[in-house]
């Protein structure tokens, strides 16, 4: 075949065009599931929370956790009076068995929830050099383990301390959000096991999502605001000494 | 124009031997779906996606235990998840018939929540359990579906949980 300039004309967007989906790889799996369509966070319900721990051991168990590390974990929180700049915290096992009976010596004793903050802006995402971990369409800051070469900065970039290095794999471990659970329409495991209601998932581009009525009525306050990572994990009734 | 025009010509052709080689390196070795949606491989989103679950979610054990459910109405534990307590039923969920959850030591799952703490919500019901039961397993005399002790109220149904 001759190539005139009539037929290279037709043949240049046509392989602009192939090219285009040589780059884009393989569709999506789920089919029902738009990634345009959501943008995910946590309420976390200081008042609500016991410290059962539920959550810490449903997180190891759905996600295969290894004992020791934590995608999440309870801090008990014990301030004297006045100085709330020097809160006592604990954290035995991350709570995951529960926390010893504390006497009450006159302060104030509470528990936090932590997880990945999946911030929209993460500090961990924007130092990992080889582009193996992200935030997704959907606002959920995910690792790629095959594409990991376990170099830590992501560790310490993260200024929540939500990361690790997975012994085993010796790659980057965090909180997934239980991508493969709420892109299937559940709740995350810690979501589902929190018998108060103290841990809510929170579809922040779905104008039904109850999260926006309680953004409306609530003081709400997300970790560490001075850094500017576009958290997306919200603290309803979170105390000053809280960090 | 040039007098000795040859090496240059060799220098060129080295250079684009060497671009060739390049981009077709690159194009083997960088993943079809890297840059996808920003800079990493597209396909890692799918992947996470595809893993499957350990705890089945409420609704799927609600589908059958119907009877735990009506139970459940009729005190606190209503906003209590199945999975809560029982722990990871995604296995039975999807073999119900050999895949059995274990028997729950009552004396433990209960206390995990129950167990008097300063730092727990002053309105949610705390025990110290050593004075309140001396050891003995709550369902001696709480039903833990429906945990209030209502003197008027029908003993256990026989079915209830076994279903």
């Amino acid at each position: 075949m001759e190539i005139t300039r009539r037929r290279l004309l037709v043949l240049l967007p046509a392989a602009a065009v192939a090219w285009k989906f040589v780059l884009a790889g393989t569709p999506e799996a789920s089919p029902n599931y738009k990634l345009t369509e959501h943008w995910w966070g946590m309420l976390i319900d200081i008042p609500k929370c016991i410290g059962c721990g539920g959550c810490v051991r449903a997180c190891a168990e759905e996600n295969d956790v290894p004992e020791g590390y934590y995608r999440t974990w309870i801090e008990r929180y014990h301030v004297t009076d006045w100085k709330i700049e020097k809160p006592e915290v604990e954290s035995p096992n991350g709570g995951k068995q529960g926390f010893p009976l504390n006497q009450d010596s006159g302060g104030k004793n509470f528990f936090v929830p932590k997880l990945c903050n999946h911030c929209a802006e993460s500090p961990c995402t924007q130092v990992c050099p080889v582009g193996a971990t992200f935030v997704t369409p959907d606002g959920v800051v995910l690792v790629d383990k095959s594409y990991c070469l376990g170099c830590r900065y992501c560790v310490q970039a993260c200024p929540y301390g939500c990361r690790f290095i997975n012994p085993k794999t010796n790659t980057a471990e965090k909180c997934s959000l239980c991508y493969h659970r709420i892109t299937k329409g559940l709740t995350t495991a810690c979501c589902e096991v929190c018998p108060t209601g103290a841990r809510q998932l929170a579809d922040l581009k779905n104008p039904k999502d109850p999260i926006h009525e309680f953004l409306k009525t609530h003081t709400v306050q997300v970790l560490k605001p001075h850094m500017a990572t576009g958290a997306k994990v919200f603290y309803n009734g979170m105390d000053g000494s809280v960090r | 124009m040039f007098k000795d025009i040859e090496h240059l010509v060799r220098l060129a052709a080295v250079m684009v031997i060497a671009l060739v080689a390049f981009a077709i390196l690159r194009t083997a070795v960088v993943p079809r779906s890297f840059g996808q949606y920003g800079h990493y491989r597209g396909a890692a989103i799918a992947e996470a996606a595809a893993r499957p679950v350990a705890f089945a979610g409420h609704d799927t054990c609600e589908a059958c235990h119907t009877d735990v459910v009506d139970q459940k109405k009729q005190g606190k534990h209503v906003v209590v998840s199945c999975e809560a307590c029982h722990g990871a039923q995604a296995r039975h969920a999807d073999d119900p018939a050999s895949v059995k959850p274990a028997k729950l030591d009552t004396a433990v799952v209960c206390a995990r929540c129950h167990e008097a703490n300063s730092a727990k919500p002053k309105g949610f019901p705390q025990v110290a359990t050593a004075d309140h039961s001396g050891g003995l397993a709550c369902d001696t005399c709480h039903q833990p579906h429906r945990p209030r002790i209502d003197t008027s109220a029908e003993t256990k149904s026989a079915t209830e949980g076994k279903k």
